[in-house]
């Protein structure tokens, strides 16, 4: 376990977190202003890496592909926001559960039957491709490190456009109590458009950003929709600065966890307990830690008070 | 509960007893087998239906005890026992313990903190399993023969164990809808309908709740039983996220908190997956739209669409 | 002197900075009456959230027939005889009106975890149900729905829940909101039969219903007791009219 592998192992954290937290964020504010649960924000995700995908085939590169797929993305979310989940936003779980379910049923088919089922590449952009030397002798891709300056330039972002303007307030309130804000004369309609436009967006990008390192395959955000579930709950549901933190939490602990948990049991068990025990614990930890913060604080750790 | 509004569940009872006589004389025994699959997970759905029609308890975790049932075989068969009677009683003693453990947990949130508690500890037993190379990790554990039933191989042709499924999905909805009407299923219908006016009138939600936790995941984990017994084959996919997902769509389709629309609603959906498969292998595309549909216009699932004038939980 | 059924000793809640039950203390005796009045906002049906264990106080205790039930939760109170009917009426309308009050007999009849037998069918839940229900005046609705009841029958049927638990102390929030002059008298009427039976805190803005039926007359302003005393004594309270700023029942 040198320095070297543990700079790596929290910087590749730090970006499972950085994508998690663009995920989550849009997921977290539909929870909170519309009380929808939207399963189908994982295909949002996929939907973006495809287009960025196709783009990138279209116009021979990254570049274009990123600042055509955000618009893109944009526009499908509203998509379906118009079509179907404006309608279910006064029903109860249960149907949204199940709208839900189905659009993921379907996009997951319609990305094979439309792509195939083998994964899609996105060339590196050449300005950001090959790798930088960290320490002597570790290098670490320029892309990811990216990636990661992306994203929290996004979240950054993101905090000065909820805390600081006009219509971030009322996303806020509308977290907290949305009945109230449409009492107040807000247009509710066009503010729940725009939090799940915006949080689809964000998906998209998230998606878009990581075509070029992951392989862009159909089921690509099913797991990732559970990670961002866990995220948001961990971090309270409805509060951007919960996710935020809760997704570095979440990123560091699930990938640091894996790399060196075996590892780290060998102080206390033999080699081979530790390996079979770390094997089995460390992908099960970030659940572990949801049922820990749900235990103490059943609200997440940021809840936003209603 | 009257004999008229036990009508549609008599019915599907009889339909289901038909059936394998019928497959038997038409072309294909395949569908016997097919047949008790179905009822297996539709023995898991009328579980899930408890919990949510009946307990407001929304698990999307439910999988996870098709999974204990099914791994209660497997270790029961590692050491020698291969009784059916007591691989049952070991995955219902597994699911109990599971279910208090975790419900005690997760009964702590409410609302959409509860059902991602229960994801994820159904996503940890998932992880747990897939770690056990010993039980063939991800790639499952194959089953040397079908349980015995006393003594004897009783369930290893497909028709016997199509009986055996039907049997034990009966005794499923009898104990039941038993529950459901009785001084436990009443307060667990209170603490549903307004758990404030529950409190008010003496009934503290927490200990109901757990309750009807253990008696879902009891009954779950006997259909994982079955299940390993119909594959002859075990594996941590039988409780992913996406199969609680799954079972989760077959009992809100049916209609929730009708019991038997539940095991409907799972009937209904595998027929569909099983009938559009013949045609396409692109069956979530019809599949996907549908239940879209169901949910944004069939307000309360099938079996509120075939009986519309019966209305309410309780008698 | 007998003691007090319930005693309450400085009872403090405060919502960030807003005080709104600012140190209350009194008591009450057993077959009495008292009504809790005051101006919109001034803390009252938070004050019955918590006596009857619905929200905690920050500070002070609660004393009922000799024990400090603070701690208790909802559930507890209720079995011990402190029993609260709801302003925004909690009944459950799934239910028929005969079950709603069933369940309420049921929580004093030993156990809740019974799998087997027919709850709706019992007759020893029954027969007390319906004795519930013709006191209140609504026997002839048992069979029906609860969510098909008229607005002041669900007030009723809140009543005849409450008369069910055995009550030593009903906490009664507005039960005559939103009725109209005859469901009132009607209401004020039984609530006058109950008297002698049990003691009732009532929370109500009809003063006529107030006067007509209090024993006692408790003033809450901005989460303060600022008077509590005879109807007589209360109307003629300086520091009460003031409070109420020309309300024309104090004129």
């Amino acid at each position: 376990m040198s320095l070297g592998l543990v700079i790596v192992q929290t910087l590749n954290g730090l970006q499972l977190g950085i994508l998690l937290f663009l995920i989550a964020a849009g997921l977290t504010l539909t929870f909170g202003v519309m009380n929808f649960v939207n399963l189908a924000h994982g295909v949002q995700y996929m939907v973006g890496a495809y287009l960025a995908a196709m783009f990138a085939s279209l116009t021979g590169g990254f570049w274009g592909a990123l600042a055509l797929t955000l618009p893109a993305a944009l526009a499908f979310g509203l998509a379906l926001e118009i079509l179907i989940f404006r309608w279910l936003y006064d029903r109860d779980h249960l149907s949204q559960i199940l709208a839900t379910f189905g659009v993921i049923l379907f996009l997951n088919q319609a990305v094979k039957t439309i792509w195939g089922a083998a994964p899609l590449s996105v060339p590196t952009p050449t300005a950001l491709s090959g790798s930088i030397v960290l320490m002597p002798g570790l290098l670490f891709p320029v892309y990811r490190l990216a990636l990661i300056g992306a994203g929290l330039a996004t979240a950054f972002a993101l905090y000065l456009f909820i805390n600081h303007t006009r219509v971030g307030m009322l996303v806020r309130a509308g977290s907290t109590n949305a009945p109230m804000v449409s009492a107040l004369g807000v247009n509710i309609r066009r503010l729940f458009m725009l939090v799940f436009g915006f949080g689809a967006m964000l998906a998209g990008f998230a998606g878009a950003l990581v075509a070029p390192i992951l392989s862009v395959e159909p089921g690509m955000g099913d797991n990732l929709l559970i990670l961002a579930f866990v995220v948001i709950v961990i971090g309270g549901i409805g509060s951007i600065r919960g996710a935020f933190i809760a997704a570095l939490m979440v990123g560091l602990i699930d990938t640091l966890g894996r790399a060196f948990g075996p590892q780290m049991l060998r102080l206390a068990l033999s080699p081979s307990a530790a390996s079979q025990t770390g094997r089995a614990l460390a992908p099960m930890l970030i659940y572990i830690l949801m049922a820990a913060v749900l235990f103490e604080r059943p609200s997440g750790l940021f809840p936003v008070k209603r | 509960m009257t004999m008229r509004g036990q009508a549609p569940a008599i019915l599907l009872f009889a339909g289901l007893v038909l059936f394998p006589f019928a497959a038997r004389f038409g072309a294909d025994a395949y569908l016997i087998a097919l047949g008790a699959r179905m009822l297996i997970l539709a023995l898991a759905a009328l579980s899930l239906d408890f919990l949510v029609g009946q307990g407001a308890l929304i698990s999307f975790g439910h999988a996870a005890y098709l999974g204990i049932g099914a791994y209660s075989v497997v270790l029961a068969s590692l050491v020698g026992i291969d009784d059916f009677l007591l691989q049952a009683l070991i995955a219902i003693a597994a699911a109990a313990v599971f279910a208090a453990l975790t419900g005690y947990v997760s009964l702590r949130a409410s609302g959409v903190y509860y059902i991602m508690s229960t994801l994820a500890f159904g996503q940890m037993l998932y992880f747990l399993f897939v770690s056990l190379s010993v039980l063939g990790g991800d790639d499952g554990y194959t089953l040397s023969s079908r349980s015995r039933v006393f003594g004897r191989p009783l369930i290893a042709s497909d028709f016997a164990f199509y009986f055996l499924c039907l049997a034990v999905l009966a005794c499923a909805y009898l104990l039941l809808a038993r529950i459901t009407q009785s001084r436990f299923g009443r307060v667990l219908n209170a603490i549903r309908q307004n758990p404030m006016r529950a409190r008010a009138v003496g009934f503290r939600p927490f200990p109901f709740q757990l309750a009807a936790c253990v008696i879902a995941g009891a009954i779950a984990a006997v259909a994982g039983t079955l299940i390993a017994n119909q594959s002859e084959f075990v594996a941590p996919a039988f409780m992913s996220w996406q199969r609680s997902g799954e079972l989760l769509v077959m009992t809100i389709l049916g209609g929730v908190g009708s019991l038997w629309g539940a095991i409907l609603g799972a009937l209904a959906y595998l027929t569909l997956e099983e009938t559009l498969s013949l045609i396409t292998d692109q069956t979530h595309l019809i599949i996907g739209p549908l239940l879209i549909i169901v949910a944004l216009f069939g307000r309360r699932g099938l079996a509120g669409a075939l009986t519309p004038r019966l209305s309410g939980a309780a008698a | 002197m007998k003691a007090p059924l319930l005693r309450v000793e400085g009872l403090t809640k405060r919502f960030g900075a807003l005080v709104v039950t600012d140190d209350v203390s009194f008591t009450l005796d057993g077959g009495r009456l008292v009504a809790l009045i005051g101006p919109n906002g001034a803390g009252k049906t938070t004050l019955i959230d918590q006596l009857s264990g619905a929200a905690r106080p920050d500070a002070g205790h609660i004393v009922f027939d000799g024990a400090d039930i603070s701690r208790r939760d909802m559930p507890a109170r209720a079995a011990l005889g402190l029993v609260r009917s709801f302003q925004i009426a909690a009944v459950l309308h799934e239910f028929s009106v005969l079950d709603n009050v069933a369940l309420a007999v049921q929580a004093r009849s030993g156990s809740s975890f019974r799998f087997c037998g027919r709850a709706s069918r019992e007759d020893g839940l029954n027969t007390p149900a319906l004795a519930a229900l013709d006191r209140v005046g609504l026997l002839a609705r048992a069979g029906d729905l609860a969510r098909e009841l008229s607005h002041g029958e669900k007030r009723l049927l809140e009543i005849a829940i409450a008369l069910a638990l055995k009550p030593r102390l009903m906490l009664l929030d507005e039960p005559f909101a939103g009725l109209g002059a005859e469901e009132t008298r009607a209401g004020v009427r039984l609530i006058g039969g109950l008297k002698s039976e049990v003691a009732m805190l009532l929370v109500e803005h009809d003063l006529d219903a107030v006067f007509a039926l209090a024993d006692e007359i408790a003033v809450l302003v901005d989460g303060r007791l600022i008077a509590w005393g005879t109807p007589d004594a209360i109307r003629a309270d300086k520091g009460v009219r003031a409070a109420y700023l020309g309300e024309e029942a104090f004129a």
